[in-house]
Order: C-alpha cells, then structure tokens, then sequence
C-alpha cells in the first residue's frame, strides 16, 4: 500500500513537472554554433509564457525572436550573432526576480526585453540596475517607474539608470483619454472602476485627474476583482449616478463581461478602456461590444508602413500565437538594444567592448530609429519620445482607428 | 428607482452557482473528509466540455436545443475526470495522513489547469462561450439575463433530484450510512468505494451544471475560472456546514447576497464610503463567515463536528 501511494504520488510529480517544463523549454540546439568567429550576444525576454496573461506574453517572446532572426540573417551588426534567451515569469514578481538573476549571472547578457506587468518589473530593476544591464520594457506604463513618486507633484526623478520602455506612460493614456472623450466625444460624467492592479490602478488614476482638470465629473468610482467574471452588482450601481461613460482601468479578460453587464442591465453607455483591453479577443467575449472605446500606443500598426515588414514576417516566421497589442512595440524594445550593441561595436573599431554592459547602456540615449511603431528614442527618463496616442472605437466586432494625436502634457 | 430587487436578485444567481459547486466539496468531505481542492478545476473542464460539444455541433444549430447536450457533454468530462482523480490520487492515499491527499488536491488542480492551458485548442485566453439572444426579463423589479435564467430553474431542480435521491434510493441510504461511519457500513456489506466515487461523481455533475451556467451568464470560461469559483464554492460549504448538502446550497445563495449586497451598499453608508464596492465584497463575505463560524462552528445547517477519531 505504501509502496502503491508512493508510486502515484511519483507518477503525479513527474506528469505535472512534463507538462510544467514542455511549455517553458525553447530548443537550444543552435546553442555554440555560430557562424564562425562571431561574438554571440545574448537578448533576454521576460514575459509571462504560462498562466492567463500567457497569450501577451507568447506574443511578447515570438516579435523579440523575430527582432533577433531578423538581425541575424541581415547581418545588422558584422561580426555579432544574436541569440535570444527566453524566461517565463508566470506574472509573479517574485519569479521575475530570479530571472532577473540569472540573466545577470550570464555574462553574455547584454540587454533583456521585459517584462509584461508592471508590478514584475518593480522587482527587476534594482537587480539589473546594480548589474548595469539594460533592461527595455514592450509594456509597462506605470509612470513611477521611470519617475519615481514624485511625477504627480512635478518632481520627476530618473529611478534607475538601466531601465527603458518603448510602452508610453500612464500619465499620457490617461490624458489622452480624458482630452478624446471630453473633446471629441462630449461626454462629461464619467464613472471609474479599476481592477486594483498597478497598471489598471494607475491608468484610472491618471485619467481622473486629466478628466478633472478638463472639467469633467466623476460621479462615481469602484474597484473590482481583476479574476471576477460577474459585475452585475457593480454594474447597477452605476445606473443612479446618470454616467454618460465608464472608464475601466485595467484588462480586456475582466473588461469584456463587464461592458456586456453594463449594457444588458439597460444602460447604453460606452466602456473606455488604455491598451490593456484594446485586444481582438475584446470583441470576441463581450456580445455588446459595439460603440467601446479604447487607447493604445502609436499608430495603428496595421497602418504603419514601417510595420508592415513586421507583420509580414510574422506572418512568414508562422508563429501560432497572435503578435498581440505588445507584438510591433516589443520588436522596437529588442531592435533598441541591438541598435545599441551596433553603436557600441562601431565606436570600437568593430568589436565588441571588453565591458559590453556598460558600452551597451551608455549607447541607449544615443539610440534613433526608425521602428515598427514610429520614431523610436528614448528621453531622460529612459521613457519613450513617441508620445502619439490612437484612439479606437468597436465597429462592427472590431476595433476601428478613430483619432491619433498627442496629448497636452503640462 | 429602487435597485434593493435587482441587487438580490444577483446575489441570488452568483450564489446557486456557488452553491452548485459547493455541493462537490460538501458531499466528498461529508464521506470521506477530504477537501477536493481540485474541485474548482473540475468544474472548470466541465465548462471546456459543454464547450467543446458546442464547438462540434454546426453552426446554427439553435442554442436552447444544444444546452441539454452541452449540459450532457460537460458531466461527462467532469465525471470522467472526478472518477479518475479518485481512483489514481486519492484512493491510494486513503490510509495516508490526511495531509497528504490534499496536498494532492492542490498538485492536482495544478496539473488539470495546465493540461487545459497546453492541449485545448484557443484555451491560453478566456475562450468565447455561447449566450442567450434577448431582452433581459422583468421578474418582481428585478432584470434577469435569459442566460441566468437557466441556474435559478436547475439549481432548485438538482436540489430536489439530490435530496430525493439521498433519502429514497437504496444508494443514497447507503451513502448516508457511509458518511456516519464507514467501518460499520462495510460490515453491513455496503460497498464504501462505489458510494465513494458515486459522490465523487455527483459533486462532478453538479459543477458541470454550474460551469454551463457560468459559461451561459458570462460568455466565457477560462482554464482559470475554476480557482476563484471554486475557492468561493468552498466558503459556500463551510459557512452552510461542511458535510450537509442544503447547508451546501444555504450557505452558497447567503454568500452571493452578501457579496452583492455588500457591493452595493456597503458604500452608502455614512463613513463607510472607503470600505464599499467591489474591491472589499471579499472582505465583508469573509467577515460574515467569521461570524457565522463563531457563533455556529459547525455552520448554519452544520452536523456535529465528526464523531470519529
């Protein structure tokens, strides 16, 4: 008997951890064989692979691999192969921590991509800062990230001298949402809800202070589970307020049957959401979808000329996971970081520099490009120029292009 | 307009659900005292199974005829799952400290989430589930979604079959006897492995209903929705009594109408507009079940806490 128990218990093990590390592994089969005398470089990507932001994060893991074969087979940097260097985060800090650790121990690291949350990133900047290794973030917009505390009352400080993003902040989505829906759309009472997440938290909280300033009324705020899937009661309480919107803070996965709640309780106002719920699958999972709003980064990239090259080869690479919202900003992140390696070796009569780390983030704010999601540098922050916002609108199950702009930042 | 029917109303429709789901965790316990932590995920791989049954019938096929082969589709998956679970990880460990099943439970629920995440096809996001088309209907001031229409009729259907079938059946008597003491059972030659998959199997059952409820109300099921559901689930069985099926539904339908009456108003009250709204609904149902299990350990409709050593 105890034999027996052992044995299932055992056989328990070893299934869970197949199936736990069959979806982690990437094949290093083309590990050591570069080309030749070729330095290799290795690229990290953290994001989370596993667990239900996943479907982001393969997104995030399939463009920095396109970024890095596309180099490769250009030969963009003579002399350097590029390999990438995948972790799974799962969404927790904590294991973002250890990644974090591991691409510091390997001294072929020079720049990693990542990760997707923001509260993940908290925890991988100190590390990396210490380390002096450059880390470009596709996706997080929490503004104190690059700015510390104090942006609200106007005494922005850098944080940490390695960290970069090609995402935009908070405090631009969360006004350029404020100045579209008061502006453009007319809409003068708002009711807020976040899911309580440092994204959505934020996001909600930069748009009420913008909305304010504009003139706006809140007439009401909740906060929500971001793991809920029923708002019913949430949802009638925004029926007595007269809100003419919600604004959600937060993302698509919560955001879809809370607009369907919204709608099907007999209130016909639109939800607005940031980047986080402008998602095909938004549509797909909210059946009165029609007439939402949302913001995201950039132009659409769909009608960007310079990204077509990026969708067609993603298209060609057959990836099965869709390149998602973050897809086109995190081929910018990973071309930022080999754009980088490109200056430090050609500021070294071709070769790579004895301490490549600290050649590689000394060349971040000299990086300019042009990427796939428009002009591509970085300001003294380490947060990106590109400050031109798109809002969408749903029409007929999907998300149409309305209006593009920046907003007024003072 | 007054919101006091409508907020009840969904109070009502989260906690059959909850209460559905708890009945697994109550049974199971009830018989063999085991807390099934992988009950969420099975009531999660019976919403990929009433999926799955949709995805094969054609298009256009209308949904009201589907619903009772989803509804079939989904308990067989579940059950399928429940009874293997019993059968591979916990029967070899029914001598084993009690600790070490539910360790199990929890490696288990691990495993079946991934195994969903890896192999169904479209499922590493929320997957679309399909829904009702129509105008809510007014019942009493309070608007109910057509898709919710279907827990508030099987909930009390299941209850009564359930309750029928404990009291009525030769099985159920065996069931009963089973969970008052199982050595003495088995000397009166009742079979305690079968009454024991049988309760692992209707606890599978009934979350399947539940998961195709879910999946009607919120026009999705995820490999994860079977976490949240089922931990709820679970605060539903204890705070009705752990053990006793229509504690399992009470508790499961008081612990919906406070999480939305505490949505609701909570807010309203003078002082407390912080501690209001969906962020602390968790908090106030939790509270309630501190109280209830301070005053009545056993729960609200509880036995007595077991008489076996």
């Amino acid at each position: 008997m105890r034999q027996r128990s052992l044995l299932a218990i055992t056989a328990a093990l070893a299934a869970g951890s197949l199936t736990l590390t069959a979806c982690g592994s990437r094949d290093d089969s083309s590990n050591g064989s570069g080309g030749g005398d070729k330095t290799t470089v290795v690229i990290g990507v953290d994001a989370p692979f596993t667990g239900d932001l996943s479907a982001l994060g393969l997104g995030i893991r399939n463009s920095a691999e396109l970024a890095v074969k596309t180099a490769n087979k250009e030969e963009y940097v003579k002399g350097i192969e590029f390999k990438l260097e995948p972790l799974d985060d799962q969404a927790q800090p904590s294991v973002g921590q250890q990644n974090a650790q591991k691409y510091i121990s390997n001294k072929d690291v020079l720049g990693v991509v990542g990760p997707l949350n923001s509260s993940v990133s908290q925890q991988m900047q100190k590390p990396f800062n210490d380390a002096g290794l450059v880390q470009v973030s596709p996706a997080n917009t929490g503004t104190e990230l690059t700015q510390g505390d104090g942006w609200k009352t106007g005494n922005s400080v850098r944080q940490f001298k390695t960290f970069f993003r090609t995402a935009t902040t908070d405090e631009v989505q969360g006004a350029f949402a404020a100045e579209y829906l008061y502006n453009k759309a007319g809409i003068k009472k708002v009711y807020l809800i976040d899911d309580q997440k440092t994204y959505g938290a934020g996001l909600a909280a930069s748009f009420k202070t913008n909305f304010t300033k504009l003139g706006g009324k809140i007439v009401g705020s909740d906060h929500v589970n971001p793991d809920d899937r029923d708002f019913n009661s949430v949802v009638a309480k925004i029926k007595k307020t007269g809100a003419e919107a919600l604004y959600y803070g937060g993302e698509y996965p919560a955001a879809a049957p809370l607009s369907q709640q919204l709608k099907d309780s007999g209130q016909n106002i639109p939800l607005m959401g940031g980047d986080g719920i402008v998602s095909g699958d938004y549509p797909k999972l909210n059946k009165k979808a029609a007439g939402d709003l949302g913001t995201s980064v950039g132009k659409p990239v769909e009608q960007l000329d310079s990204a077509k090259k990026f969708i067609d080869g993603y298209k060609a690479a057959g990836y099965e996971d869709p390149y998602e919202v973050y897809g086109g900003l995190t081929y910018d992140a990973t071309w930022s970081i080999i754009e980088a390696v490109k200056l430090a070796v050609e500021g070294n009569d071709g070769e790579l520099p004895a301490d490549g780390r600290k050649a590689v983030l000394d060349a971040m704010s000299k990086v300019k490009f042009d990427g796939v999601t428009g002009t591509i540098s970085f300001d003294e922050f380490g947060d990106t120029t590109n400050t031109l916002m798109t809002a969408y609108k749903i029409k007929n199950n999907t998300w149409a292009p309305e209006f593009s702009g920046s907003p007024k930042l003072d | 307009m007054n919101e006091l029917p409508q907020q009840l109303a969904n109070g009502l429709i989260l906690g059959a659900m909850y209460g559905l789901i708890a009945i697994g965790y109550t049974m199971v316990y009830g018989i063999v005292q085991l807390i099934n932590f992988a009950h969420g995920e099975i009531f999660m791989v019976g919403g990929f199974g009433a999926l799955t049954v949709w995805l094969i019938l054609p298009d256009g096929f209308a949904l009201g005829a589907a619903v009772p082969l989803m509804i079939i589709g989904g308990i067989l998956v579940s059950v399928a799952v429940a009874t293997a679970a019993e059968r591979f990880a916990y029967r070899p460990l029914r001598t084993a400290p009690r600790l070490a099943p539910l360790i199990t439970a929890i490696g288990l629920s691990i495993v079946l989430q991934q195994v969903v995440w890896m192999w169904y096809p479209d499922a590493k996001k929320d997957h679309p589930f399909p829904q009702f088309e129509g105008e809510a209907i007014d019942i009493l001031g309070a608007s109910i979604q057509r898709g919710d229409l279907f827990v508030l009729i099987a909930a009390p259907l299941c209850m009564l079959a359930l309750g029928l079938f404990v009291t009525k059946t030769r099985s159920g008597r065996g069931m009963q006897a089973t969970a008052q003491d199982p050595d003495t059972a088995k000397l009166m030659g009742i079979n305690t492995d079968r009454i024991i998959v049988m309760a692992f199997a209707i606890g599978a059952a009934f979350a399947a209903i539940a998961a195709v409820a879910y999946g009607l109300k919120n026009g999705q099921v995820g490999f994860r929705m079977g976490f949240l559901m089922g931990l709820k689930a679970f605060t539903a069985a204890v705070l009705g009594g752990i053990g006793n099926i229509y504690g399992a539904m009470l508790g499961g339908l008081v612990l919906g109408v406070a999480e939305s009456l505490a949505t609701g108003y909570v807010g309203d009250i003078p002082g407390m507009e912080l501690f209001g709204g969906g962020a602390w609904k968790d908090v106030w149902a939790f509270s309630l079940l501190i109280l209830v299990l301070l005053f009545r350990p056993q729960g609200l409709l509880g036995e007595r806490v077991a008489d076996r050593a």
